[in-house]
């Protein structure tokens, strides 16, 4: 069996692992990043549309573009690259097991590491669809793969469930190569994924958008044979009476992506309700020197923003390693704590705080709002508030905040309400 | 974004819904008798620009696979250098259907110099090695 | 020609395969799928029952209390999961407490070990998360948990490895007389035979029919379950609630590897082949599992599935025995404990071959009880796993993560004397597409293992039938491209 030691073992080698990793490197650490697939770059390899890199690069690149850019810059470095290797174990000491086919079975002791493995899709079977269990049910994600790496085509008719990006971007792709969808059902009232994709994907194709629809039955043997749509109500409970059917050989599910985090528990790392790990401002897990970053610390919705929160996360990892960082105690936790309309909220909690400094929060709200204010309360007092015009909860909603200790309590709560000014405006 | 409707058939609505910023402005864009291109409903300068492009001249960025001689996979991404017409999206689709590249390819690399003759160049999203024996 | 034609590939006809290769006998298993438990014997609550619920007298009864002690040679000889981690009837109140100490005088009766407590103490320590409301339990140890799919293909790999044929994608379609036997038309084959053994399933009383046999019907019944994910719900036993007449209710129950499912209900259904599930159905069994277990997190369940019983119109009996035809044998009927009664059914039947027919039943020499399994990545420890790796790269590469399946073993399925062609056919014996991400991650894989250890187009991959292809086509631009060059 064979035994590595580095400094920095970073889990995944998409846009988050990679950032992470180049960042560390550059600071000055060893770095070895493990990857199951067979090549870098992660998810981006079959997100082959444009959109990504408008903040960081300046550029309006597509997902393999903008994986390019760091794996180009990868390869310039030292930083050990372990392809086709599958994590299989992590140890709260820091210890990986990995597999890989030509290496065998290695153990690779870090210093510290850094989680990037992205995220799974939810499936139909975890959102319960009833109906049968024919060939042609696929996760929209995995329809990617097959089409644009694989060059396999999943269907001829198809219904997608779900009106999130890789639901609208993959009805665009099979609708170019010839395939017919014949309508996207959203559960919510409204279109959740970018204006820019219901139009160029949905509008641009006269692909007609259920909202407050969802499947409430699959049917068919072998293949899928029909699928029926049916409006819901506010409690998502469909309204008999509404039932369309559409004939159909596959169902497309973009239900949600959920951090992929079985190897975190393995090393005891305590995790959110998200399914993502609790981490402080650090972005340091419950287990000292186990950092977490990207899909598998919360869903992200811009690769930019991935790749900057990787980088806090390689530089937190680089100076954990060197036992620079933790300039002040441990207080007691103060917890941040999700209040009226937000969802969750990264970091779980600040562990280090002694002098005034910088916390970088993010945060999704849980519906749709406009013209709100943020508030963020410590010691019931306000410290900090922002205006929003729009909310929505596919948009993650990042503030930086400088904190002063003496402002904070056990608690950080973040609200975000209607502002009260324009609702005297509306009146 | 809050769409106001629970089914869109894109027919049944002229507009054209500004994606610019999240505002979504519902622009209602028309020819006036003088011929000139008139929008409404605009909530700021940008729109006005951008709903006149998409009422004239729609253009969208062409984004697909082509095939890949020897290459670690089948199938390469690609995508145009800029937006073509949108009128033109599945004849260009036919035009890549067609193409063949041979690896090793460079991101960046011109798989199809002059689509359609609109000297738009598509160009390979990735890099791509040979199929390792 | 045959001397024996088995109809149906569950777990009773693999098992009687299994009891009838023991002799010097031509064996045919005809089955309608691709592959063995590809209907009942797929989708069940997969326990073996401790056997005193069954009414006194009854087949049923008679064949889970002989049947339920034979796992523990079984499992050792033909290798597959299965664990005694015993089971708790639930009571609420004081009829379900009347009931729980019938159950116990009867296990008296059958000499089954159990007991009836009330210390709410000891309950909640053998199991924390029951619900508070229990007042007593009726405790079965030597109940058990099975993976039918392992069972039922260990059962056939042992057979296959003794002689038996198996004839798959073949649906009975006809049968008829002759001097010797029967003429079965099985899909597009014929197959002729002395004697038949019916254990089709819900479909039995129609290949009954075929031959002029006809003295029982069978009347569909669904059952609908939940699958939760691993580890999510804290269980040590199989949970039931005090049983109606009609059925055993809503049960909350540990499989083998882990997982955990909530169901069945039951529901008499007209349609043989619905095996749909539906939301009523669903809410039923959740409602039914929070009842034992209140704490079931629904949110972490990861499928839902529905299997059809067999109920016979002879008072839900087997139908297990001779029929009025000769040579005409039936292994019909098999609902709960079906699955239970497996291996003391193949024992009867084959009883029932040496005494109804002229068949001679002489021993083979050489039949060998012992079915190895194959390797399996789980059993290994690192060292073994290191070894595997550098004799055979392909136990390096992980295919299914869920799961932690690696290349080497789904080839290895592939090529098993029964083998592997299907999705379908990997999952139930491998478990990728069962875990949390449903084959979200391992499908495009296995789709080109498949392909390239069957030299089969990708397109031609199906789910299970012939019908049920995984993928279209190819996308447009690699449509002129010949198929065997997409095998990177």
């Amino acid at each position: 069996m064979k035994l590595l030691e580095t400094d920095i073992a970073v889990i995944g080698g998409g846009p988050a692992g990679l950032a992470a990793a180049l960042t560390a490197y550059n600071k000055g650490a060893k770095v070895t990043i493990i990857e199951r697939d067979f090549e870098l770059g992660g998810i981006l390899q079959q997100c082959i549309h444009n959109g990504f890199g408008l903040t960081y690069f300046k550029e309006e690149l597509t997902g393999p573009e903008y994986a390019e850019k760091f794996i180009a810059m990868v390869k310039q470095t030292n930083i050990e690259v372990l392809l086709d290797s599958m994590v299989i174990d992590l140890s709260s000491d820091k210890t990986i097991t990995s597999m890989n086919p030509q290496k065998g079975l290695m153990k690779i002791k870090a210093k510290a590491v850094i989680l990037a493995m992205g995220c799974r899709e939810r499936t139909r079977g975890a959102i319960n669809v009833p109906g049968t269990r024919p060939a042609g049910i696929y996760n929209a994600g995995t329809a990617q793969r097959l089409v644009n790496m694989e060059g396999y085509m999943p269907g001829k008719r198809i219904v997608i469930l779900g009106s999130g990006d890789i639901g609208l971007i993959m009805a665009r792709r099979m609708t170019l190569e010839g395939v017919k969808i014949l309508c996207v059902a959203e559960i919510l009232p409204y279109c959740s994924g970018l204006v820019r994709n219901f139009v160029q994907c949905l509008q641009d194709y006269d692909i007609p958008l259920y909202l407050s629809h969802t499947i409430t039955e699959i049917r068919g043997t072998k293949r899928v044979e029909e699928v029926v749509i049916s409006e819901v109500d506010e409690r998502w409970m469909p309204i008999k009476g509404t039932e369309k059917i559409f004939k159909c050989d596959t169902v497309l599910f973009s239900v949600g992506l959920i951090p992929e985090n079985e190897i975190s528990l393995k090393a005891g790392v305590e995790l959110d309700k998200t399914n993502g790990p609790m981490v402080n401002e650090y972005l340091e897990t419950s287990v000292p020197g186990i950092f977490a970053c990207g899909n598998v610390l919360q869903v992200h919705d811009l690769v930019d923003w991935v790749t900057m929160e990787a980088e806090r996360a390689g530089e937190n990892a680089y100076n954990y390693c060197t036992n620079q960082d933790r300039k002040g105690k441990l207080l007691k936790s103060i917890q941040t704590i999700p209040g009226e309309n937000v969802g969750y909220i990264v970091p779980q909690r600040i562990q280090y705080l002694k002098d005034p400094k910088t916390v970088q929060f993010s945060f999704r709200p849980k519906i749709p709002d406009k013209e709100c204010i943020i508030e963020f309360v410590s010691k019931g007092k306000i410290f900090d508030k922002r205006k929003a015009k729009h909310i929505i909860p596919s948009e993650m909603i990042i503030h930086k905040i400088a904190i002063k200790p003496e402002d904070m309590g056990e608690n950080i709560t973040i609200n975000i309400r209607k502002n009260p000014k324009s609702i005297k405006e509306e009146s | 974004m809050e769409v106001e409707f629970k089914e869109s058939k894109t027919g049944d609505i002229p507009e054209i819904i500004c994606i610019i910023c999240p505002n979504s402005c519902k622009l209602h864009v028309y020819e006036d008798e003088k011929g000139e291109i008139q929008v409404e409903g605009h909530g700021c300068t940008r729109g006005i620009e951008y709903g006149k492009d998409e009422f004239s001249d729609p253009k969208r960025t062409l984004i697909t696979t082509v095939k890949i001689e020897n290459g670690q996979l089948p199938v390469l991404p690609v995508r145009s250098k800029v937006g073509i017409p949108k009128k033109e999206i599945f004849k260009a689709m036919e035009v890549a259907n067609h193409v063949c590249v041979k690896a090793p390819v460079n991101v960046g690399d011109v798989v199809i110099p002059n689509l359609l003759g609109l000297g738009i160049e598509v160009i390979a999203s990735r890099s791509m090695r040979e199929k390792k024996s | 020609m045959f001397d024996i034609a088995i109809i149906g590939g569950g777990v009773t006809g693999c098992a009687i395969a299994r009891w009838l290769s023991k002799y010097e006998l031509k064996t045919i298993l005809i089955e309608k799928h691709e592959d063995v438990a590809s209907e009942t014997s797929k989708a069940n609550s997969a326990i073996i029952h401790a056997g005193y619920d069954a009414p006194e007298g009854t087949l049923r009864s008679k064949m889970n209390v002989k049947g339920n002690p034979m796992f523990d040679q079984a499992q050792k000889e033909l290798c597959f999961e299965f664990k005694r981690v015993g089971s708790f009837v639930v009571g609420f109140n004081d009829d379900d407490m009347k009931v729980l100490h019938k159950e116990k005088a009867q296990a008296d009766k059958f000499k089954i070990p159990a007991e009836v407590i009330t210390d709410i103490k000891r309950i909640k320590t053998m199991e924390p998360n029951i619900s508070d409301k229990v007042i007593g339990v009726f405790y079965a140890p030597t109940a058990g948990i099975v993976w039918p799919f392992g069972l039922t293909i260990a059962l056939a790999e042992n057979a296959h490895n003794n002689g038996v044929k198996f004839l798959f994608s073949s649906p009975v379609t006809d049968i008829q007389r002759n001097e010797h036997g029967f003429i079965i038309q099985a899909g597009k084959n014929q197959v002729e035979t002395q004697v038949i053994i019916n254990a089709a399933g819900v479909f039995a009383d129609e290949i009954a029919n075929m031959a002029g046999a006809a003295e029982f019907t069978i009347a569909p019944r669904k059952g609908e379950y939940i699958l939760m994910d691993r580890n999510v719900v804290p269980i040590n036993h199989i949970l039931f609630p005090t049983p109606t007449p009609i059925s055993k209710g809503i049960l909350v129950c540990p499989t083998v590897e882990g997982h955990t499912f909530i169901g069945p209900n039951a529901q008499d259904i007209d349609n043989k082949e619905d095996l749909s599930t539906s939301s009523a159905g669903l809410n039923e069994i959740i409602v039914g599992g929070r009842k034992l277990l209140p704490s079931i997190p629904i949110r972490l369940a990861i499928t839902n599935f529905a299997g059809i019983r067999a109920i016979s119109n002879k008072n839900g009996e087997f139908v297990i025995g001779q029929s009025k035809v000769d040579g005409f044998i039936n292994a019909a009927g098999i609902c709960s404990p079906g699955l239970s009664s497996c291996l003391a059914v193949a024992e009867y039947i084959t009883e029932t071959v040496k005494q109804y027919t002229s068949l001679r039943l002489e021993e083979k020499a050489n039949w060998n009880p012992i079915r190895l399994p194959q390797k399996r990545l789980s059993e290994m420890n690192e060292d073994e796993l290191s070894n595997a790796i550098k004799k055979r790269p392909q136990w390096g590469r992980v295919i299914c993560r869920c799961e932690t399946v690696t290349e080497a073993e789904i080839v290895d399925a592939i090529h098993r004397p029964i083998g592997a062609h299907s999705m379908d056919m990997i999952k139930k014996r491998l478990r990728p597409g069962m875990g949390r991400c449903q084959g979200g991650f391992c499908t495009p894989k296995i789709l080109k293992i498949l392909s390239r250890e069957m030299d089969l187009p990708v397109t031609k991959i199906m789910k299970n039938d012939t019908g049920s292809p995984m993928v279209i086509g190819r996308l447009k631009q690699l449509e002129s491209l010949p198929w065997k060059g997409d095998r990177p």
